[in-house]
């Protein structure tokens, strides 16, 4: 019996899960479970009671509304990189999902999970930093919308209360125009990366850069956003390789990574540079395609 | 302790467990389910993958009162010593293995594969089974053996 001790809870409701929630000292939300069950079996956690959230269909499926794409949290990180529907109305999350883990891992672990869970070498909480996303966040007091800029305080800390619940995930709808792409080193298939850069930009009529997003993970104590790198693309109606190469040295210099067993802090920043440039050129491309240039 | 009911195989199981027991636990040590194999415990190694509701999931990461009313597969479900199932045959076939600790979460992973796309690109085999570490064969032959199975009419039984 490798976890230590602790109740369980499987709920139906998000108000009987921020009730559960705000009944205990240290309670801690299950959901797909790929990062906290192995703290678990590791005791590296070892929360009193468990709430179950599978059970609540209401954190399932996406919907479109008014220019915002609203993610229930439970959305699985395998159902992102299938689903048609997300394909279309969101590439940019369909790419991030299936570069997580391995399918085994990805039929399990969920979008919000992975979001309050907040690694710092995560590859979706440094997508919702690109995309200007919020999450929403329940309790028994009432619902709030956390911008991504206000979510992460920290390695895996986030500003969310103990007793708050993340049910949801906004991020603008893909228009005509807009392009994005994810770019990360892993030193083996499926494993954490090593570092990673979002791109998210569009493109006018025209084929001009009208704005321009840039977060990466792996390159600082949260998702990092790097957008001021970006600022000098905007206006550009054409990306050179000199213009993807200048990207890298922005973000890297912009970036904050420290050294561990995967790779120090110094060699992080060369990779931050190379998949900037990678990101951005992929990124324009996808962008131009609809939108001229 | 918790009663939780679901079906193994195909036949019905019922086992009064704690929370904290783990799928992987309850399947070797109550349920004679010792195919699926304990390595990691932390969810990389993929030995004890298993299917809940026909996807492949780790049950070292997965606490058995969360499968109540679910559908779990295991290798003891797939073929028979004497009719082995295609999955198993090609890797037979093939020498797709050697110790056999890492093969029930392969052919399990396979047969979620097949089911999803029955005609997988080498490239598509490699992303598929690279959850399932292997420390005898190098991959090659476990790789050749299910791309020599994709696309032919077994791949989809």
């Amino acid at each position: 019996m490798k976890p230590a001790r602790f109740e369980y809870v499987a709920v139906e409701s998000v108000a009987e899960a921020t009730e559960a929630l705000a009944d205990s000292e240290d309670a801690r939300v299950l959901a797909g479970g790929q990062s906290l069950v192995p703290l678990m079996n590791l005791r590296l956690a070892r929360p009193s009671l468990l709430v179950d959230v599978n059970g609540v269909g209401a954190l399932s499926g996406f919907e479109a509304r008014n220019g915002t794409l609203r993610f229930g949290a439970m959305c699985r990180h395998r159902f992102l990189e299938t689903d048609p529907a997300v394909r279309r109305q969101a590439p940019i999350v369909a790419e991030t999902a299936g570069l997580i883990g391995h399918v085994g891992i990805r039929n399990r672990g969920t979008l919000g999970g992975s979001i309050a869970h907040a690694d710092p070498v995560a590859e979706l909480p440094a997508l919702l930093v690109a995309l200007g996303g919020n999450v929403v966040a329940s309790s028994t007091t009432g619902e709030r919308r956390v911008p991504a800029a206000e979510l992460f305080a920290g390695p895996f800390m986030t500003s969310l209360e103990p007793a708050e619940l993340l049910t949801a995930v906004e991020i603008p709808a893909h228009g005509e125009g807009d392009g994005g792409a994810f770019s990360e080193f892993v030193l083996r298939h499926g494993d954490f990366a090593t570092a990673g850069v979002a791109v998210i930009l569009h493109r006018d009529g025209d084929g001009a850069c009208e704005s321009v997003r840039v977060a990466g993970c792996g390159l600082g104590p949260t998702p990092m956003d790097l957008s001021a790198a970006g600022e000098f693309l905007l206006g550009e109606s054409a990306l050179t390789d000199g213009g993807a190469d200048e990207l890298g040295r922005r973000v890297a210099a912009a970036s904050d990574p420290t050294g561990d067993v995967h790779g120090s802090g110094e060699y992080r920043r060369e990779l931050a540079a190379v998949l900037a440039a990678d990101a951005v050129r992929r990124a324009w491309g996808r962008a131009g395609s609809t939108g001229g240039g | 302790m918790t009663d939780v009911r679901f079906s193994l195989n195909g036949e019905a199981a019922e086992v009064d467990v704690e929370p904290r027991e783990l799928l992987l636990d309850t399947l070797r040590d109550r349920l004679s389910a010792t195919g699926a194999h304990a390595a990691c415990e932390q969810g990389a190694c993929g030995a004890c993958t298993v299917l809940v509701g026909g996807a492949s999931v780790r049950s070292c990461l997965m606490f058995t009162v969360q499968v109540n009313g679910a559908e779990v597969r295991t290798i003891e479900g797939v073929g028979s010593p004497g009719a082995l199932h295609p999955i198993q045959q090609a890797l037979s076939t093939h020498h797709g293995l050697q110790c056999g600790y890492c093969t029930p979460g392969m052919v399990l992973t396979a047969l979620e594969m097949f089911e999803a796309d029955p005609h997988p690109s080498r490239d598509e085999i490699v992303e598929w089974m690279s959850g399932n570490l292997c420390r005898c064969t190098g991959y090659i032959n476990i790789v050749g053996a299910l791309e020599a199975l994709a696309g032919t009419a077994e791949a989809q039984s």
